[in-house]
């Protein structure tokens, strides 16, 4: 794969997404303008999108990965995730608030985070290096919000915006990776106290653990790694639920408890 | 409906389920049948069975999700009988031709009880405290009623659908496993197909037979210790034919798998 923006293409795209972001509108998908974008190129947009906010003062502070079900792969027509980073304000507390006026039309997704203890380095990071690699495992709920149009986008498009990322609320119940069954471990998310949606960790890519182990694959390839003290939110282990002000969800865990929050 | 009519029925669907020949929807042919005309057919097609050597060893209840009760346009689930003819363990094959006509497997908790429910009046705590254990469980529905063009009615007169089932490898206390957060996670042929939790039946397996113990109550039929309460869908219903293998893994209680030949 190689790049096909300029550097100052790559420059006003990530200029152009992020602002969507910030000033919270929709915008048409980037491949519109740039049809021949390449992963590569959507990912250097996303880097920098990276850059700008680490420039501004904002942390980075971790990691997501998304397309993480086969079956949406396979309607994708790919066959590898993608990923896509965590800035400090998209943290939001267990049982906190979430302002849909700085959102365009976000989502919620049940999901199991790591936390790692030793780097992870591609390629060749299996499963067992990320379980011998993880420090604990905590439940999470990433709320996303595509900056496209009517959530419609390609695959180039949501890499260029970051995956999708905007929050993520982390509940207060770790876990051991011996001490939990990552593959069968349930989760129920309920939105305004009626049970929407099910399902269990075999979920993201048969086990959440192989996420992990992709995401530092992924990163190889930029010659990048997973440092030690990273918190990476594996993917949706249930559909994405809209949700708008008014609404308040609580996801629960087999044997991690809850999160919560509500949006306003 | 009047009887003889609720009797031809019954009779009917009895036959179809011996012979594995399905019959055209009772509803396409009869405007009338209520939900109580239903459980009287299928209380007729079970009196044959019981006939012929069948013994009841319990019960499941069905359309416990809200996609199957939207489909039945339904607000509550419904039930059917198990009997010792209907039951297969774990790692067994099941002949299809032998046994079934359109058959689909579905991912389910078994609860077997120790001592007896009688509804109404029947809570939660109740169905617990009676509980010995919960296992893992294929479900496998089948329909006698053609290319399942069924009807709330044509369901439940014809069993709720069941066809067999196939318990798992173990047996857990209800003590040890939350029944509503439990993982399930379904492979056919070895590719993870569809993953789910105990929440996806009426927001709780204990809910189902809370339901079912107090639905039959009303008719002066009790849950009875020993016999196996299949809880109710918690994945979506899954085609299987000849040459399928099936596995259900739940989480902290075991799994269950099944060939088709």
């Amino acid at each position: 794969m190689s790049k096909t923006l300029s550097n100052e293409q790559m420059l006003a795209l990530a200029e152009h997404v992020e602002n969507a972001e910030l000033q919270a509108h929709d915008i048409t998908k980037v491949t519109n303008d740039y049809p021949d974008m390449t992963f590569e190129d959507a990912y250097d947009v996303q880097w920098e999108i990276r850059r700008r906010k680490e420039e501004r003062g904002n942390k980075v502070v971790g990691m997501k990965m998304g397309l993480t079900s086969w079956a949406k792969m396979a309607q994708m027509g790919v066959d590898t995730p993608i990923y896509g980073f965590l800035a400090d304000y998209f943290s939001v507390p267990d049982g906190g608030v979430v302002n849909t006026k700085e959102l365009i039309h976000p989502k919620i997704e049940a999901e199991v985070a790591f936390v790692t203890k030793k780097p992870l380095h591609g390629p060749g990071c299996h499963i067992g290096d990320v379980l011998a690699a993880t420090d604990f495992v905590i439940p999470a709920v990433e709320v996303i919000d595509s900056r496209y149009e009517n959530f419609k986008f390609d695959l180039v498009s949501v890499v260029a915006d970051n995956a999708s990322s905007t929050r993520f609320i982390t509940g207060g119940q770790m876990a051991d990776v011996s001490d939990v069954d990552l593959k069968t471990l349930g989760v129920v998310v309920e939105k305004n106290g009626e049970v929407v949606d099910v399902g269990a960790g075999a979920a993201v890519l048969g086990h959440p653990a192989s996420s992990v182990a992709m995401l530092a694959n992924l990163l190889a390839e930029r010659g990048e790694h997973i440092p030690a003290g990273t918190f990476i939110m594996t993917g949706g282990i249930t559909a994405a639920i809209a949700v708008e002000a008014g609404d308040n969800i609580t996801v629960r865990y087999q044997g991690l408890g809850t999160v919560s929050a509500r949006f306003e | 409906m009047e009887q003889a009519k609720i009797q031809a029925f019954g009779d009917e669907l009895y036959e179809a389920l011996v012979n594995r020949e399905a019959v055209p929807p009772l509803t396409s042919r009869a405007d009338d049948i209520t939900i109580e005309d239903a459980y009287h057919i299928s209380l007729r097609m079970l009196e044959r069975r019981q006939q012929a050597g069948a013994r009841i060893i319990g019960k499941k209840i069905g359309v416990t999700s809200k996609a199957v009760m939207n489909m039945l346009n339904v607000h509550q689930p419904d039930f059917g009988y198990l009997t010792d003819d209907m039951v297969f363990n774990s790692g067994e094959e099941v002949n299809i031709s032998d046994r079934l006509i359109a058959p689909r497997a579905e991912g389910e908790i078994a609860f077997i009880l120790k001592k007896d429910l009688t509804g109404p009046g029947v809570t939660n705590a109740d169905v617990l405290a009676a509980t010995e254990c919960v296992m893992p469980c294929f479900e496998i529905v089948d329909s006698r009623i053609k290319d399942w063009k069924i009807a709330i009615q044509d369901t439940i007169a014809d069993n709720a659908s069941c066809g067999l089932f196939v318990l798992g490898d173990k047996a857990v206390s209800p003590r040890d496993v939350d029944l509503v957060t439990c993982g399930m996670v379904v492979e056919k042929n070895g590719s993870i197909i569809s993953t789910g939790a105990g929440a996806a039946a009426l927001a709780s397996p204990v809910n189902c037979v809370t339901w079912l113990a107090n639905t039959l109550g009303e008719f002066g039929i009790s849950l009875k210790a020993g016999e196996v309460i299949l809880s109710g869908s918690l994945v979506p219903l899954e085609p299987v034919k000849a040459g399928d293998h099936m596995r259900v893994d739940i989480g902290g209680i075991g799994s269950a798998s099944v060939c088709f030949s």
